[in-house]
């Protein structure tokens, strides 16, 4: 009971302030309603029992990320800004990139088994006592199973940092 | 339907009343903790600068701070016209909040914990609380002043540079136990019989440096340095809007000395744990209050009037009460079962508090950075070492399990570990000095030449 509640709390709080985030004017605003968005699906992981993505999403993305953009938003000035026209007028692509996402997400809800008695699909998550330690089985996946490419995904990550520190330095 | 939700409501509290209990008693008494914490670093500073402090509301200034309370809650509260309004109004709450949501993930003693046993235990109250930082950002920006957005800027960049030091500290702290549980790492100390500040020393000063610059405290409180600042990004709040990010400032102190505490110095754990030769320690705590006391009743028949009297008596009762709680499961045998909570609560706020006495320590004898000071000292000096300490603190856990060795003979590997860190570290500012000579050379010999 409390779990679907829960659920749909943050679920309708990360649409709600997904869409709030698209349509204000006011940069700063929508930064602050994508942060939101942020922190409910980091809500909807910690339901899942994924504490470690929870945590990693917030301090990833709400406390790095975000951070930097407000401190490039601040730095634009807004008053210019606002009198601009900001919306991009994409109809088409729009529609059929979304067109093509529900496709997909109603063939993965169609297809994928039903709980009798519901009718809503669900993956049914294994109860806590079953599952190992969250942070454990990530470091598993992470250095055990999945190492190369985590290492490959570094690298990449290494030489765009050395990139774009290259890029930003003055020419003397 | 009202009924289900009634029946769903009773499930909640059945299942989850103590930690409700736990937030509610944190909630309330934070703020008078908090209230206190000022009036012991007025006092320090009064009396590092051969001054009185704070004499006149109480005996000692001691209700100092319920006066500075109820002056803060009646003032008038100011918003600026320019200001955006929504977002004026969430900036301080959202500081608090994150800041007290970070206490949730705390153990103050093996008993007294709100989230207990949670898996990333650690890392929920760094991350948590370094979400406060929204608060002073928009905040600084929302006050529609070019002060404030000054001060958030800076508040900004210095969170985001020293997070990574503090971030690579507590990695080499945390390599030390392997898990992320706070209950499990002082466990882990208990177990090895030491403390890891012992065994990882140079990770303890990287996250004690981080964490002051973290926490805008002096000598790193450029987001509000008021000789350029006026108040930085609080320049445009007043009443109770200011008290709270004062709140949340100390708040935060509390949640960093807490996190270090927990990590490098033993939690909860009394010093020397295992060592029953050591058990006479455990008379300290009991005899400390009982002094404190016994001050206070030395103090009364000095104060001016009959109400400062009465309340010198007070406090000085309240200690013996202290004294005798702490007294209680040592002596009897009955309340045994209670050393732990008891004890171990006292030990945590001890160690806590002697943390934030070093935080006022060097408040009141460093000047302030300047800012490219700060930046420098944080990306060209600390977070180098602090990538280079996690290695040879890996590297020396390696040797160490190699050679099967545990407790006091980690100290054979870690302590050449933090040498080798040590020669890395002067090594860097070396470096830095000739990097920087060089550049104070260059722009002079172009003046000249111009």
């Amino acid at each position: 009971m409390l779990d679907k509640v829960l659920f749909y709390i943050f679920a309708g709080l990360a649409i709600a302030s997904g869409a709030l985030m698209v349509t204000r004017r006011n940069a700063v605003h929508s930064a602050i309603f994508l942060v939101t968005a942020l922190l409910a699906t980091a809500g909807i992981f910690l339901q899942l029992r994924a504490e470690f993505l929870f945590i990693v999403q917030i301090i990833l993305y709400v406390g790095g990320i975000m951070v930097l953009f407000i401190f490039v938003i601040m730095l634009v000035n807004l008053d210019v800004a606002l009198q601009q026209i900001q919306f991009a007028r994409q109809k088409w692509v729009a529609l059929i990139v979304a067109l093509a996402l529900s496709a997909q997400f109603g063939l993965m809800l169609w297809s994928s088994e039903k709980i009798p008695g519901q009718g809503i699909p669900v993956l049914a998550a294994p109860p806590a006592s079953e599952l190992p330690a969250n942070s454990e089985a990530v470091a598993q996946s992470l250095f055990g199973n999945y190492l190369l490419a985590f290492e490959i995904a570094s690298v990449l990550l290494l030489v765009a940092m050395i990139g774009a520190v290259v890029m930003a330095k003055k020419e003397k | 339907m009202m009924q289900a939700v009634i029946q769903a409501t009773m499930d909640f509290l059945k299942l989850y009343w103590a930690p409700l209990l736990c937030g509610l008693v944190i909630v309330a008494v934070l703020p008078l903790i908090v209230g206190y914490i000022v009036l012991v670093e007025r006092k320090l500073m009064a009396d590092m600068q051969a001054r009185l402090g704070p004499m006149r509301v109480g005996p000692h200034g001691l209700l100092q701070p319920i006066a500075d309370a109820v002056k803060l809650l009646i003032k008038e509260d100011i918003i600026p016209d320019n200001a955006d309004k929504l977002v004026f109004w969430l900036a301080p709450v959202l500081s608090v909040g994150a800041a007290l949501l970070s206490i949730a993930g705390l153990a103050i003693g093996p008993a007294f914990q709100i989230a207990k046993d949670i898996n990333i235990g650690i890392l929920f109250v760094v991350g948590v609380s370094a979400m406060g930082i929204f608060g002073i950002v928009l905040g600084g920006w929302a006050s529609n002043s070019h002060y404030s957005l000054m001060g958030s800027l800076r508040s900004s960049a210095q969170l985001v540079s020293y997070e990574t030091a503090a971030g690579m500290a507590l990695v080499s702290g945390l390599l030390l136990t392997g898990t992320l549980n706070i209950k499990a790492i002082v466990e882990a100390q208990y177990n090895e019989g030491i403390w890891f500040v012992m065994l990882a020393p140079v990770a303890f000063f990287i996250y004690l440096v981080a964490s002051i610059a973290e926490t805008n405290r002096a000598p790193f409180d450029l987001p509000e340095a008021e000789s350029e600042l006026v108040a930085g990004y609080m320049t445009e709040f007043s009443g109770f809007r200011w008290s709270l990010y004062f709140l949340a400032e100390y708040t935060n102190m509390i949640v960093v000395s807490s996190v270090a505490t927990t990590l490098f110095l033993g939690g909860w754990l009394r010093p020397f744990a295992r060592v029953h030769f050591f058990n006479f320690l455990d008379y300290v705590p009991p005899l400390l209050m009982i002094g404190v006391a016994g001050y206070c009743l030395l103090r009364t028949p000095k104060q001016p009037s009959r109400v400062q009297q009465l309340f010198m008596l007070a406090v000085a009762g309240l200690c013996l009460a202290l004294a005798l709680v702490l007294l209680a499961p040592v002596a009897l045998p009955i309340a045994k079962p209670l050393y732990a909570g008891i004890h171990g609560g006292f030990w945590f706020i001890f160690k806590v508090s002697a943390y934030i006495y070093f935080f006022m320590w060097l408040r009141f004898t460093i000047p302030r950075y300047r800012f490219d000071q700060l930046m420098r000292l944080g990306w060209q000096f600390l977070i180098p070492l602090s990538i280079v300490n996690v290695l040879v603190v890996g590297v020396a856990l390696i040797v160490g399990s190699y050679f099967n060795l545990h407790g006091w003979s980690m100290l054979l590997v870690t302590t050449p570990a933090a040498i080798i860190a040590l020669v890395v570290a002067l090594m860097i500012l070396a470096a830095g000095q000739q990097s920087s000579a060089g550049k104070e050379n260059a722009p002079a010999s172009d003046f000249y030449a111009g």
